[in-house]
């Protein structure tokens, strides 16, 4: 297998297979500012695009989705699609990038995010991963909030090492490694975090150790984590936060949601937060169900 | 021998004492099996003019009901697995119904629908002389895990094909496996025409494979192309779509929907390719006509002089083009997810739905163990939900309720509708759920 030139700013590849080519035409091409972009259900067509004057509502603020073609296969684009929908329903506007392999990346971050993979999508990104790795550093210290999910979360430890013990660095915001395993951990999760109960979905055959000192996401009151022994799960540090959970998380999990969007408004307005009160009360229902159901008391 | 007769007579048995219990489709299966471990092979051992697998993800059941219907219109006696029964030991507890004691199946063909983990295990035991391999996408990653496994179980049945396989020509999963046949096996392809490639991606998956020295493959003159002419009728042409080119239609189906004229497109290629000259155009167009949907797939049932349509959806190809499909005249709208193992229990996928076609005019109710996700999946994309319920049959009874003089339609996942059918089948006349397609 040999990974080939970067694509450019439209990653469409010159044969183009039948199931390639009518793709962006279909789902992003005609209207969509950017053509190379996927489809985000829901998101209206303008929303890589900059708003002017008094669209702006309190501020704009800027997520970069990375890579949402290779690795956002467990319905991780509902992450970025629920924070846009609430930095609107806050009263900002959400600005939502998609970086993919090869394109440049963002000038204005405040929030990014990313999700889980193929193999075969974890080893497109890798590249492009390398070339991108110093600005999220500088950004990750900075303290731009930041979630990554399931293969963003493991690329964003010190490494994955393989079944067959071949080392694969990662980008070291994280201070966890994951051993390739034989036995996936698939099933439904909860976890008792500092956002109160958060649940979701795991499915991952990589077995994540926290380093010494490494603070988890959350403790696991049912389900795996980051490797069915310790009850930890994911791991947090400054305002990065790097989970197992699919769900996708955030929108049964308002509270983790609006503490991402309350850390990205501060960073692009300057000033506190301004939250507007929201209606959660089918999230809130979905998840303390799924709570009542998971943990046996 | 004496062991495949005990195994015929302890598997009809159980069979007998499962549809007294009304159920267990998988237990007879079981039973033969452990009393005879080959029974499988020997069973098909008189089936001589073919042993056809389809598999892939969307469309298996509907597929296999038209080639079905379409070898059948050609004289052809066909043994097939009645609906859903896509398990090895389901294909077994099927045969008992038919099998005479000596256990050999009487049949000129064998037309079987197979889960694609399952598919591997047939053929551990019978090796199939043809096989059509429908797509792949996402669709119970719990149980597959990842769209390259399933590619790769599919190219697995096909190496181990020995006469002939179709293929998918649109979708690039499923085309690629042309390169894993053995020597000397025809390969063959079913598409859609470049009119409409267009709407390929609200079908399927798109691969983010780039070992990309691979050059797709074009339609010959035996591989069936689809061209709607409109809304609702088309063609499948063969080569130039001339007189005497095999070309089907125009014609229309009972069941709308792209999906289903691409299932028919599939089913026609492959119909084709297994009866050769005996192949007549206008048979297979008439066969194709008549067939129902298959129960839980657009089906329509009578709810106090309404229509009631139950539409199966299980991944977001599938839910996506059930709402295109439906969406053009909206009606009173259920949604019903459960999150079982044979629902797929990971609901993630719903965020990579879009149901803004449901915008105008709301959903009435959403049900299922997780139907207060499926609301909020809703509220995210600002479709109002009249009610949550999560129990089945309450919601049922709240929708009928609420809407009673107008055309009605459910969305449901797998289990969600077999509980909904079966309460449904209570009330009104419904065929029972295993028997029609047989």
């Amino acid at each position: 297998m040999t990974i080939q030139p970067p694509p450019g700013a439209v990653p469409t590849d010159p044969t183009p297979g039948p199931t390639d080519a009518p793709a962006s035409a279909a789902h992003a091409g005609e209207s969509a500012a950017y053509p190379q972009d996927v489809f985000i259900p829901g998101e209206p067509t303008d929303s890589a695009v900059v708003p002017e004057g008094d669209r702006v509502g309190k501020g704009a603020i800027h997520l970069v989705h990375l890579y949402p073609r290779e690795m956002s296969i467990y319905g991780d684009l509902g992450n970025t699609r629920a924070l846009a929908a609430r930095i609107r329903r806050h009263g900002y506007s959400p600005v939502v990038h998609q970086h993919h392999p090869g394109s440049a990346f963002p000038e204005t971050v405040h929030l990014v995010l990313g999700g889980g993979g193929q193999d075969s999508g974890q080893v497109r990104v890798e590249e492009d991963l390398e070339q991108i790795a110093d600005r999220l550093r500088g950004l990750a210290a900075e303290g731009t909030p930041m979630l990554m999910i399931c293969g963003m979360y493991q690329l964003f430890g010190n490494a994955f090492i393989t079944v067959e013990g071949k080392r694969l660095p990662g980008l070291g915001i994280l201070d966890v490694t994951t051993q390739g395993n034989a036995k996936r951990m698939i099933g439904p999760v909860v976890l008792d975090t500092e956002f109160g109960d958060v649940v979701g979905y795991e499915n991952h055959s990589g077995s994540t150790t926290l380093g010494s000192g490494q603070a988890a996401f959350g403790t696991v009151k049912s389900g795996f984590g980051n490797n069915g022994t310790d009850q930890t799960e994911g791991a947090r540090t400054g305002n990065v936060f790097g989970s197992y959970l699919h769900g996708p998380i955030l929108p049964a999990n308002p509270a983790l949601a609006d503490a991402l969007i309350g850390l990205a408004a501060e960073r692009a307005t300057g000033r506190p937060f301004e939250p507007v009160a929201q209606d959660d009360a089918f999230a809130d229902e979905a998840r303390t169900r799924q709570v009542r159901r998971l943990v046996k008391r | 021998m004496l062991r495949t007769t005990a195994a015929v007579v302890a598997g009809k048995a159980a069979r007998a004492a499962s549809r007294l219990r009304g159920g267990g489709s998988a237990l007879p299966g079981l039973v033969a099996e452990k009393v005879d471990p080959g029974f499988l092979a020997h069973a098909l051992a008189d089936v001589r003019g073919g042993i056809l697998v389809v598999t892939g993800t969307n469309g298996k059941t509907t597929t296999t009901k038209m080639l079905v219907a379409v070898l059948r219109a050609h004289g052809r006696t066909v043994f097939t697995n009645p609906t859903g029964s896509n398990f090895t030991r389901g294909v077994i507890s099927s045969m008992l119904g038919e099998l005479p004691l000596r256990g050999r199946l009487v049949a000129d063909m064998a037309v079987l629908e197979l889960d694609e983990a399952h598919a591997l295990k047939f053929v551990a035991a019978v090796k199939p002389t043809h096989a059509l391999l429908l797509n792949v996408a996402r669709d119970q990653l719990d149980r597959f895990a990842e769209i390259d496994h399933t590619a790769q179980l599919l190219a697995s049945l096909a190496e181990q094909t020995t006469s002939g396989v179709v293929l998918n020509l649109d979708d690039s999963f499923v085309s690629r496996i042309r390169d894993r046949v053995a020597p000397g096996v025809g390969v063959h392809y079913f598409g859609v025409d470049a009119s409409i490639a267009d709407r390929l991606p609200e079908l399927q998956e798109q691969d983010v494979r780039f070992e990309d020295d691979f050059v797709p493959p074009t339609a010959g003159p035996d591989d069936g192309l689809l061209k709607p002419s409109d809304e609702r009728s088309f063609e499948v042409l063969f080569g130039d779509g001339a007189p005497g080119s095999g070309t089907v239609g125009p014609l229309e189906l009972q069941q709308r929907g792209l999906a289903a004229m691409i299932n028919a497109t599939a089913a026609t290629a492959t119909a084709r390719m297994l009866l050769g000259d005996a192949f007549d155009p206008d048979r297979a167009a008439s066969a194709l006509r008549a067939v129902t949907p298959p129960f839980g797939r657009g089906e329509v049932v009578d709810v106090d002089g309404q229509p009631l349509e139950l539409v199966l959806v299980k991944n977001p190809a599938g839910f996506t083009v059930a709402l295109g499909t439906y969406g053009t005249t909206p009606v009173a709208t259920m949604v019903a997810i459960n999150d079982n193992y044979a629902d797929g229990r990971d609901v993630s996928w719903l965020y990579d739905v879009s149901f803004e076609s449901l915008r105008d005019r709301g959903v009435a109710v959403t049900s299922g163990v997780r139907g207060y996700d499926m609301a909020l999946r809703l509220q995210y994309d600002d479709v109002a939900v009249e009610r949550v319920e999560p129990d089945l049959e309450t919601a049922l009874d709240a929708f009928l309720a609420a809407h009673p003089s107008e055309p009605k339609r459910i969305f449901c996942t797998y289990t969600a509708m077999m509980a909904l059918r079966r309460v449904l089948a209570a009330r009104y006349d419904l065929p029972d759920i295993g028997e029609e397609a047989s």
